[in-house]
């Protein structure tokens, strides 16, 4: 973009309202970015302008407001396309995030694909919401699900995933970045193998969106699912990119208005893509929001966004290291800004609670990820996850916490 | 002493703390002078759900009064079922079913807990008011019968 400011992180800051209070007496350090991002002020005023001025029902009304709001819905899906570089401005289905978008897919596309006896392929690193819905599916249908094991380190066994792919499973589901482990999966390698058996595979992007470019035709999934909120936009608006053969292929997700283009009493004939999957009123405050953060994201780089948290998670494990029985669960090749951690036999609640009150905000438990938890015998980890707003002085008063927790515990 | 005059104790020992981190120190000491389940009741039975770590309580009645043990995998956690331990030790069913637990706000012990936490917290005194219930219904029926 033309008006791209170099990457300036104070200018960055500024504009994330929420960073500057206090918690505790305490300056905020929010590094719990995994499970939420803060929002940009263009987000926080994009809905404001939306309830103050244009808030309509779209796609109904003739009237001037309802025109207006559904010119700016359908813009908005037009710059998420761009951001994906989706082939087509209709292969985005708005959802309420990436759960939503994936038990649309496993009611769907599974309703469409799966049958007793047959599989579906996951990764044993999956959070639950790219789990559970598949293992329901697979119950419901008398179906197998399929878990690839994951390594000492965290990365998914290929080994076993390509034996497994022998299976022939329907559906292959696999996440871009674990939530627990920040493992940046070969996704690239792992759809190319499971397209030589034309498996389609869905992408869990929730993790991977804020923090690198998504092309989801160079990638060539099938589909990519991602949530507004881990990408400083609202919360309760997500994306479902597919590809249109497919989207076309599948049946409706969910019944009601809008999705339906002539309903007599014996019959209904649903409309064309994308609508077809938006039964009833979409959040339209929270898709406009959306495309205003995908503006912010643009203006500030996601390269360079995706470098400094890049510097970020070398710096912190560079200095979680001097820390006396630090354990990191898993330690991938390739890292995104995701570190989870234990200190000895330290229980991570108790940790938790005391870095809380130093005003610092991590994670702390299973991290809705409980096959990962069992894969390494712990009962949670402490994970801190970077964004784009985040310093280097910031992990160091993080880093000073664990250590004045560490000996406050052990 | 009674149940009243323990949680006066407790309130006035936490005052004397100026700030969150000597309480949460105060909270670890309490955790390791925990009386300790005995390893025969430290399953899923005696677990208590509502925690975000483990804890596994247990209770026994000697026809009189009741006495408690307990573990948990969190150390803080641990000091605060001690905490309630300390509280309702050594009383009868009656006592342990009459008291209220008004001394967890005082102590500021509920406002500084997640409300996870503090689920957890309202968890282990609902466990121990249901071990009180169920003494008291055992020593009515007793009575009954005799």
């Amino acid at each position: 973009m033309e008006d791209r400011k170099p990457f300036e992180i104070q200018y960055v800051r500024s504009q994330f309202p929420a960073l500057s209070q206090y918690v505790y007496n305490k300056p905020l350090v929010y590094f719990d970015n995994a499970a939420t991002t803060q929002k940009p002020l263009v987000v926080i005023d994009r809905l404001k302008l939306w309830y103050e001025l244009e808030n309509s029902n779209i796609h109904r009304g003739v009237h001037y407001l309802s025109q207006q709001g559904t010119i700016a819905f359908e813009t908005a899906r037009k710059t998420v396309a761009a951001f994906l570089n989706a082939k087509e401005t209709h292969e985005i289905i708005f959802t309420k995030g990436t759960t939503d978008s994936i038990n649309l897919l496993a009611s769907s596309l599974g309703r469409l694909l799966v049958n007793e006896g047959d599989s579906v392929l996951v990764t044993g690193m999956e959070h639950h919401s790219n789990f559970v819905p598949w293992q329901q599916l697979c119950l419901e249908k008398k179906a197998n699900l399929l878990v690839a094991a994951i390594t000492d380190s965290g990365e998914v066994d290929l080994e076993d995933y390509k034996s497994l792919l022998e299976k022939r499973p329907k559906i292959v589901s696999i996440t871009h970045i674990s939530n627990v482990l920040g493992t940046i999966n070969p996704i690239e390698e792992m759809i190319r193998l499971a397209h030589e058996y034309n498996i389609p595979v869905v992408i869990d992007g929730a993790q991977s969106v804020a923090h690198q470019k998504i092309d989801v035709q160079a990638l060539n999934c099938d589909f990519f699912a991602f949530s507004g909120h881990k990408l400083y936009a609202p919360m309760g608006v997500g994306v479902l990119y597919g590809k249109e053969k497919w989207l076309n292929a599948m049946p409706p997700y969910q019944f009601g208005g809008e999705m339906v283009n002539q309903v007599s009493i014996k019959e209904t004939l649903f409309n064309d893509l994308p609508f077809k999957f938006e039964a009833g009123t979409p959040n339209v405050g929270a898709v406009l929001g959306l495309e205003s953060a995908i503006h912010f994201i643009e203006m500030t780089g996601i390269e360079q966004i995706g470098l400094h948290e890049e510097q970020l998670l070398h710096y912190a494990l560079e200095k979680l290291k001097e820390i006396d029985q630090i354990r990191f669960i898993g330690h991938p090749k390739k890292q995104a800004g995701v570190i989870s951690f234990l200190i000895g036999n330290i229980h991570p609640f108790d940790a938790g609670m005391i870095i809380d009150k130093l005003g610092i905000a991590i994670r702390t438990g299973h991290h809705c990820a409980q096959p990962v938890m069992e894969r390494y015998g712990i009962p949670g980890t402490m994970r801190a996850s970077f964004a784009a707003y985040n310093t280097f002085e910031e992990i160091d008063i993080f880093v000073a916490a664990v250590k004045k927790a560490a000996l406050m515990l052990s | 002493m009674t149940i009243e005059q323990t949680q006066q104790q407790i309130i006035d020992e936490f005052s004397m703390f100026d700030d969150w981190m000597d309480k949460y120190n105060f909270l670890i000491e309490m955790g390791k002078d925990c009386p300790i389940i005995d390893t025969q009741y430290k399953t899923n039975n005696y677990l208590i759900t509502g925690c975000q770590s483990r804890v596994w309580l247990h209770a026994s009645y000697d026809g009189n009064l009741i006495s408690f043990s307990a573990d948990s995998d969190a150390v803080i956690t641990k000091g605060i079922v001690n905490l309630l331990i300390r509280v309702f030790n050594g009383h009868s069913p009656e006592e342990i079913l009459a008291a209220d637990t008004a001394f967890l706000d005082q102590i500021g012990l509920k406002e500084h807990l997640s409300p996870t936490r503090s689920n957890g917290l309202v968890s282990m005194v609902k466990q121990m008011k249901l071990y009180a219930q169920v003494y008291h219904l055992k020593s009515t029926q007793q009575t009954k019968h005799e």
